[in-house]
């Protein structure tokens, strides 16, 4: 052995030398620089994955509202907001579920809050409602009429202009303005459910119209009045008079 | 003969000498050698203590196109989660629209992020052939190339599939910024680090779905396993024809849109 190292020329020893720490300076260098537990599961620090684990948790889930605030989620199951977890308008719960004492969430009521969902935008999905809140009741706040858990239509439309609108605009206009449109159409209930199966009656005869505009009727001295025997006589009255504007000749 | 004995003696010396570089070379690898036979039995630990098991799984999420409202609620459930600052650029998911003309022109916006919806565009309803919202996030690719190019292992998949940061070991060069097609991260302000979508890896784990798959309105989202059977993200899968975002650069996403325009990108 020592024959075979007398053989070797000193360069050559003093390279392996220096060989020999550069090798070990390396693993020592490495060992301090790289975590130990790199490379456990692949090429990353293992403890990374506990650290990413370990963030936070701010939404507590839509199953956990269940246990404390039952009746508000049985009223929303059966309602179209059924999919809409509580935390997208009351938000992040994950605080008030552990402590239901700490933190109060809080219930948007203004105004604003509803269109994020229920604008009309023409990019919007065919049939998900909306309105253009500038011309929908635009000084109302949404939930003085839209139970926001249980949302729908505030009532089946209760007066006739909700859907005749061009009707009740012209109407008024006239005289006619206080005269209910059920005084001389007989509606059924079932119209504002099914309005073309259950049609409302129209009156069919002159002498309907004479109730209050004949000679001899009892009405109120401002109300015009005609003779019903002479006064056009192969007529109907609303062939030349239009009952929601009689002005117009 | 003296000759031969000589070569004899050398030959002897040369074995032994190639003996003793190779059992001092390979003491070199010795380190390596014992980490690797330790790897194997302390794969059950760490993570593995909350029951969870990573190679059991494998996370994707479905998006139908059709469904989003483009309200934004994910934008901001997605930064309320995971503190992700709120000024506009810092974005782990968000909502783009599409608005495709008569001329062909596309427009793509997405004002913050959608943070805060959107507003109803109003002078050329008229010229809109097609319009809709797409939300995005990180694809989390099977071939992610945002995990090649980091120089230092702080970004890597997870047995999961889930790409995530390790934010302590990042060294902010930005490569994986460039490197991603779907721009996905980006530089938190703070921390001086890559940031991006995590599954909300916190979540999943724990056996809740992520914020904005939580709080989606209209269940546009869908999270979950991509393989086993009896997962709503199977069922999505095979009740529509899905696409990716850029399927041309190899990187097989998970996150697979259903009902995409072919305006999509």
């Amino acid at each position: 052995m020592n024959s075979f190292w007398k053989k070797v020329p000193e360069q050559v020893t003093r390279l392996f030398l220096m060989l020999i720490f550069l090798v070990t300076a390396f693993i020592f260098m490495r060992s301090i620089l790289v975590p130990p537990d790199f490379g456990k599961y692949g090429h990353y620090r293992a403890s990374a994955i506990d650290e990413i684990i370990s963030q936070e948790i701010k939404y507590a889930g839509h199953t956990v509202c269940y246990d404390c605030h039952d009746d508000i989620v049985d009223l929303k199951k059966t309602g179209y907001h059924k999919n809409v977890a509580c935390e997208v308008c009351h938000g992040p719960a994950a605080l008030h579920t552990d402590d239901p004492g700490e933190l109060k969430l809080q219930a948007p009521r203004e105004r604003g809050y509803c269109p994020l969902c229920h604008e009309y935008i023409s990019s919007r999905p065919t049939g998900f409602p909306q309105i253009v809140s500038a011309s929908h009741n635009p000084m109302k706040p949404c939930i003085s009429c839209h139970e926001p858990h249980d949302p729908k239509p505030p009532q089946t439309p209760k007066e006739c202009d909700a859907c005749h609108a061009e009707i009740s605009r012209t109407k008024s206009l006239s005289h006619h303005v206080y005269v209910d449109c059920i005084e001389c159409h007989q509606t059924p209930n079932e119209h504002k459910i099914k309005p073309r199966e259950y049609l409302p009656s129209k009156p069919t005869t002159r002498e309907f119209c004479g109730n209050c505009h004949s000679k001899d009727s009892t009405t109120p001295e401002e109300i015009p009045k005609i003779d019903i025997n002479s006064h056009g006589e192969r007529y109907m009255c609303w062939q030349c008079h239009y009952p929601h504007l009689p002005e117009a000749q | 003969m003296e000759k031969v004995n000589n070569q004899k003696s050398n030959d002897i010396k040369r074995r032994k000498f190639l003996k003793n570089l190779f059992l001092s070379l390979s003491g070199l690898f010795l380190p390596g050698i014992v980490s690797a036979a330790t790897k194997t039995g302390r794969l059950k630990d760490l993570i593995l203590s909350l029951g969870y098991d990573p190679k059991e799984h494998l996370w994707g999420m479905g998006i139908d196109i059709d469904k989003c409202i483009g309200c934004g609620r994910c934008v901001n459930a997605c930064k309320e989660e995971n503190g992700v600052p709120r000024d506009p650029f810092f974005f782990r998911t968000w909502v783009e629209r599409y608005r495709i003309y008569d001329n062909r022109e596309t427009l793509v916006d997405s004002p913050n992020g959608a943070i805060d919806g959107f507003k109803p565009s109003i002078n050329d309803e008229g010229n809109i052939i097609r319009s809709f919202f797409v939300p995005k996030l990180c694809n989390h690719c099977d071939n992610p190339p945002c995990v090649q190019v980091c120089p230092v292992g702080a970004t890597f998949k997870t047995d999961d599939g889930v790409i995530l940061v390790d934010s302590k070991y990042c060294i902010g060069c930005r490569y994986c910024i460039q490197a991603c097609p779907y721009g996905a991260r980006f530089l938190d302000p703070e921390t001086r680090t890559a940031e991006k979508c995590t599954f909300c890896y916190h979540r999943i784990t724990k056996e809740l779905s992520p914020a904005c798959v939580e709080v989606c309105p209209t269940q546009a989202r869908i999270f979950g396993e991509i393989k086993k059977k009896p997962s709503p993200l199977v069922r999505f899968m095979r009740q529509h024809v899905l696409g990716v975002l850029k399927p041309a650069l190899n990187t097989e996403p998970k996150v697979f849109y259903a009902n995409m325009d072919m305006e999509v990108r």
